[in-house]
């Protein structure tokens, strides 16, 4: 059984600036890394591989300096990894970019069933979260997201059991094989490449999958057949701040002012 | 008859004495490669003071009992040569000597000897009364059997001889009685008292006979194997101080680290059978005296069990079954133990005999993260942050120069600038560290400093990842560097961090790269020295101050007077030392990639060393590294001394220029 995982190569956003004059990012110089989420998509897919014995599969759609990012699914000990790269595929958004990376899975499901596939949450740079149920809605697949938890596979009863963590509370579901999972970074910690396995990943093959091997209708895909598209971005302007209560004086007011704030805006997982 | 019995018993331990130490040294050979042999005179003069000199073993009051016992063994190894030879041909003996000479040896015997009795008591006073802890660890232990039966066989040893000659003296045999002080006042007792002459000289030199037989079958099988290996270990020392690792290269098939016995290298082998089992590493290790799991000591003699358990099996070319690294067990080392290490340098500091136990702790760390890929988990981060942002806080590296600010901050090129100001990762994104780097940017311009920066070009140095034995990423990272430095045309670099200062400067130079590297407070010391800084001596406001030596500007790189020569300059008197201060300073907790970890287990090692600044109820901390800074500001406010100040030394410098009358 496969488990593909996919992998997605995103710009490391810390470092990205809005250029403030002409409204879009300033990427000179920005390294790319591989969206975090999807790190922890990987290391979910090694432990099926490790308890149930899967092949997984890496892929990811990008430019061909994407390779970098599959190298590094690879370094964690992913068995194949496929680059989905082509000029038609370029300024997909998610319906595009989801109809090619759908594509690419039915076509390794001709090699060998695919069980699960595993998706990061969402990237740090398109935000959207809406690939990985794409995926699954195109697949006709199970889709569980935002998993926290996997409490079971079972494979002869091909079944999935796992823990969803939502706003304030958590939710335990169950679907059946083949299924989606689109993952949050509480579900594991992602393990830390041996120099062996870098070193083996260095020169591992990264295949790559341009159209003529998905065979997609160019009109469906990247930019043309994507419905929508960005018009501006910026960097909403900040409402100015407030001091509130007396830090000099009083810490623990101000500390407990600063609780109280941080429940009212709910960014504290009680 | 008592020859022909004598002669056969010294053959059959002379046999079995060969056969143990081949045994066992023939085990270190199983050890990789490693280059110790080299200048000969340098190390032949290192062997002088460190085993004949005992320069480190008279460091500790005590030592001065193992000094007499040292040299006393070495005296008397002419006097029992002596007697194995003429107990087997008996008409060979010293009394072939010129007489002069013969009689000088005599009285050397009888006095030496006499010395020794004295020290094996108080040996026994020690251990039975005194009883100091760092005698003991979980599996070796100062009182233990074998110390006492060792410490026994000195001393019939010495009864026996004074005995024999006493008894000879008394029958009239002895020509040279005149000097032999003592046992002619033995001669006397035992006339005195009415024994069997003949009856005491033939049980005292049976005595004498087989305690010296006994000796040579139990010794290379105990700790005092080290009486073989202690001399030739100091030969072999580092013949500079270890405060680095070693390179690893990097391809497939290849091992990293070690993480079975043989891996290590003949010389770690073999400082495990020079170990003396004294407990004076372990009794001056922060991590040991915090109640961590980790005792360098024990870790010497987990490598030397462990070798001595595996090593029949791996010479037959078949893998040891006895793990170096796991469960707490005897041959083994916990992994606890292993990443508690600060690699301070003080148990190497410490070892009279010369053994390097950090790098052994290193190269274990190097197994762990390389080939197992297991740390605790806060490393991850700091793994992640350090290759993907070349700092440990994972800071977007564009915000390096941020400091700046409004400085008159130069870039630096190469001509134009004479120094680099390397400011580090801590000088560059954290608050408190930041403000120490606009204090020294601010004292350079001042002394009219040329001087310059990378900025955002700057990278991490690599220091905690190599301390943490992730060389892959180290290596990666010193390339990058060295590569910088280059192309740059650097040659003079100023570092305000010693761990900075130790990369740049010592590790740095395994990849052909001579830098002159200073640090802060050197530069500014010699900037006072040569009158470009003027002071006047008279700084108050910071109170009395107390030193703490950073491990790696002090112990690491021999740089102790440079950052009180500063304080004595603003302040008008030197600074107040802690009681472990200079080459015995004691760590802060943050070095060897400690600083971007939990402390969960026993006590902190700031709250320790703070404990003790505190006892010189000083109003200021004067630190010279930013990791220290941390530690003492934490540890202070911890122990409800957030009024005490904490400043680097740059920063007391400022403070005096800004006060300066005139
Ligand atoms: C600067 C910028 C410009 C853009 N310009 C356009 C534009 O001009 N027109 C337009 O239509 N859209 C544009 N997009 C949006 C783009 O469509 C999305 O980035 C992309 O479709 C993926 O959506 P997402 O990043 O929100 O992924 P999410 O849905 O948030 O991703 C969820 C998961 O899906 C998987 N995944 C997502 N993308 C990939 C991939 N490529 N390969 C493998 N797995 C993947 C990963 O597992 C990921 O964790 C732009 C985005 C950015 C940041
Ligand atoms: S280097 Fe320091 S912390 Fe490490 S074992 Fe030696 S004394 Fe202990
Ligand atoms: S390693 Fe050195 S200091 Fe430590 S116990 Fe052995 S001989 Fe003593």
């Amino acid at each position: 059984m496969l488990v593909v995982v996919c992998v997605k190569q995103v710009p490391d956003t810390t470092q990205v600036q809005i250029d403030p004059v002409t409204n879009t990012l300033i990427r000179e110089g920005v390294p790319f890394i591989v969206n975090p989420y999807d790190t922890h998509a990987v290391e979910q897919a090694l432990r099926f591989k490790d308890r149930y014995g899967c092949r997984v599969v890496a892929i990811s759609m990008g430019p061909p300096n994407a390779e970098a990012t599959l190298r590094k699914a690879l370094a964690q000990g992913a068995d194949r990894a496929v680059l989905l790269s082509d000029r038609v595929f370029g300024g997909a958004d998610t319906l595009a970019t989801s109809k090619v990376l759908a594509a690419a899975i039915e076509r390794l499901a001709q090699e060998d069933e695919v069980g699960v596939v595993i998706c990061g949450k969402q990237t740090i740079d398109g935000d959207t979260a809406q690939v990985g149920p794409g995926i699954a809605t195109r697949l006709d697949f199970a889709q569980l997201t935002l998993v926290d938890r996997v409490d079971e596979l079972d494979l002869s009863a091909r079944r999935i059991k796992v823990s969803r963590k939502l706003e304030g509370r958590h939710e335990h579901v169950e679907a059946p094989l083949p299924v989606l999972l689109t993952v949050v970074r509480e579900l594991n910690r992602p393990r830390y490449p041996t120099v062996a396995m870098r070193l083996e990943s260095a020169d591992a093959q990264v295949e790559v999958w341009d159209n003529s091997v998905l065979g997609l209708d160019v009109n469906t895909i990247g930019l043309k057949g994507s419905p929508t598209w960005v018009s501006r971005i910026f960097s909403p302007e900040r409402a100015k701040g407030e001091m509130l209560g007396d830090g000099a004086h009083d810490p623990e007011g101000a500390a407990q002012l600063l609780i109280d704030k941080m429940i009212e805006k709910d960014l504290l997982a009680l | 008859m008592q020859t022909a019995i004598f002669t056969t018993l010294l053959v059959a331990s002379l046999l079995f004495f060969a056969w143990s130490v081949y045994r066992r040294l023939s085990l270190v050979l199983l050890g990789l490669p490693e280059e110790r042999f080299d200048q000969p005179g340098r190390r032949l003069s290192e062997m002088f003071l460190y085993a004949f000199g005992q320069l480190r073993v008279i460091k500790k009051p005590f030592g001065l009992n193992h000094f007499v016992i040292f040299w006393s063994f070495v005296i008397l190894a002419i006097a029992n040569g002596e007697f194995l030879v003429n107990g087997v041909f008996p008409s060979l003996s010293l009394a072939l000597l010129p007489e002069g000479l013969h009689r000088a040896l005599l009285v050397a015997f009888d006095v030496v000897s006499l010395l020794t009795l004295f020290a094996i008591a108080l040996s026994f006073v020690r251990r039975i009364v005194v009883r100091p802890p760092q005698l003991d660890s979980l599996y070796v232990k100062g009182r233990s059997p074998e110390a006492f039966a060792i410490l026994s066989f000195i001393a019939l040893l010495m009864l026996a001889y004074f005995g024999m000659h006493g008894a000879i003296i008394a029958q009239g045999r002895e020509a040279a009685a005149s000097a032999m002080p003592v046992s002619t006042v033995v001669a006397a007792w035992l006339t005195h008292a009415g024994v069997d002459l003949t009856l005491v000289e033939s049980v005292s030199w049976w005595v004498h006979a087989l305690v010296l037989i006994a000796f040579i079958c139990f010794l290379p099988l105990s700790k005092h194997m080290h009486i073989l290996t202690a001399i030739p270990n100091c030969y072999f020392g580092a013949l500079n101080w270890p405060a680095t690792q070693p390179r690893e290269t990097f391809e497939k098939g290849a091992v990293y680290g070690v993480g079975s016995v043989e891996r290590f290298t003949w010389k770690d082998l073999f400082d495990s059978f020079s170990c003396t089992e004294c407990g004076r590493c372990q009794s001056v290790c922060p991590a040991s005296i915090t109640g961590k799991p980790l005792n360098p000591r024990q870790v010497v003699h987990a490598i030397k069990t462990n070798l001595l358990e595996n090593g029949p099996a791996l010479k037959d070319g078949r893998k040891g079954t006895l793990p170096l690294i796991g469960d707490e067990g005897e041959g083994t080392n916990t992994e606890d133990a292993i990443w508690s290490c600060t690699t301070c340098g003080a148990c190497m500091e410490a070892c009279p005999v010369l053994i390097e136990q950090m790098p052994k702790i290193v190269k274990m760390r190097r197994h762990l993260v390389e080939t197992e890929s297991k740390f605790p988990e806060e490393l991850l981060n700091l793994f992640e942050n350090m290759e993907q942002r070349s700092n440990p806080w994972g800071i977007a590296p564009g915000e390096r120069a941020k400091w700046v600010s409004t400085l008159p901050v130069k870039p630096f090129v190469a001509g134009e600038t004479e120094y680099l100001l390397y400011v580090g990762c801590a000088g560059s994104f954290d608050s408190r560290a930041k403000q120490v780097t606009v204090a020294l940017a601010t004292v350079l311009n001042a002394a009219g400093v040329s001087w310059g920066i990378l900025g955002k070009d700057e990278k991490c140095c690599g220091d905690s990842l190599r301390r943490l034995g992730n060389e892959y990423l180290f290596d990666k990272m010193a390339k990058e560097n060295v590569e910088i430095f280059r192309e740059r045309g650097v040659a003079k670099v100023i570092t305000l961090c010693p761990h900075c200062l130790t990369t740049l400067k010592n590790d740095y130079r395994q990849y052909g790269l001579e830098l002159e590297v200073v640090h802060q407070s050197e530069l500014i010391a010699d900037l006072i020295k040569k009158g470009r800084i003027k002071l006047d001596g008279s700084e108050k406001s910071l109170g009395k101050i107390a030193y703490h030596d950073p491990c790696y500007l002090g112990r690491h790189n021999d740089i102790f007077e440079a950052p009180r020569t500063v304080v004595q300059a603003v302040t008008g008197s030197a600074p107040q030392e802690a009681e472990r201060h200079g080459r015995n300073s004691f760590c802060c907790g943050a070095g060897g990639g400690r600083m971007w970890m939990e402390e969960f287990i026993g006590d902190r090692v700031n709250h320790t060393r703070v404990d003790e600044l505190l006892a010189e109820k000083p109003d200021t901390v004067c630190v010279a590294c930013p990791y220290c800074m941390t530690m003492m500001e934490d540890g202070l406010k911890d122990r409800g001394a957030g009024e005490v100040k904490v400043r680097d030394v740059v920063e007391v410098l400022a403070e005096g220029l800004l006060h300066k009358k005139g």
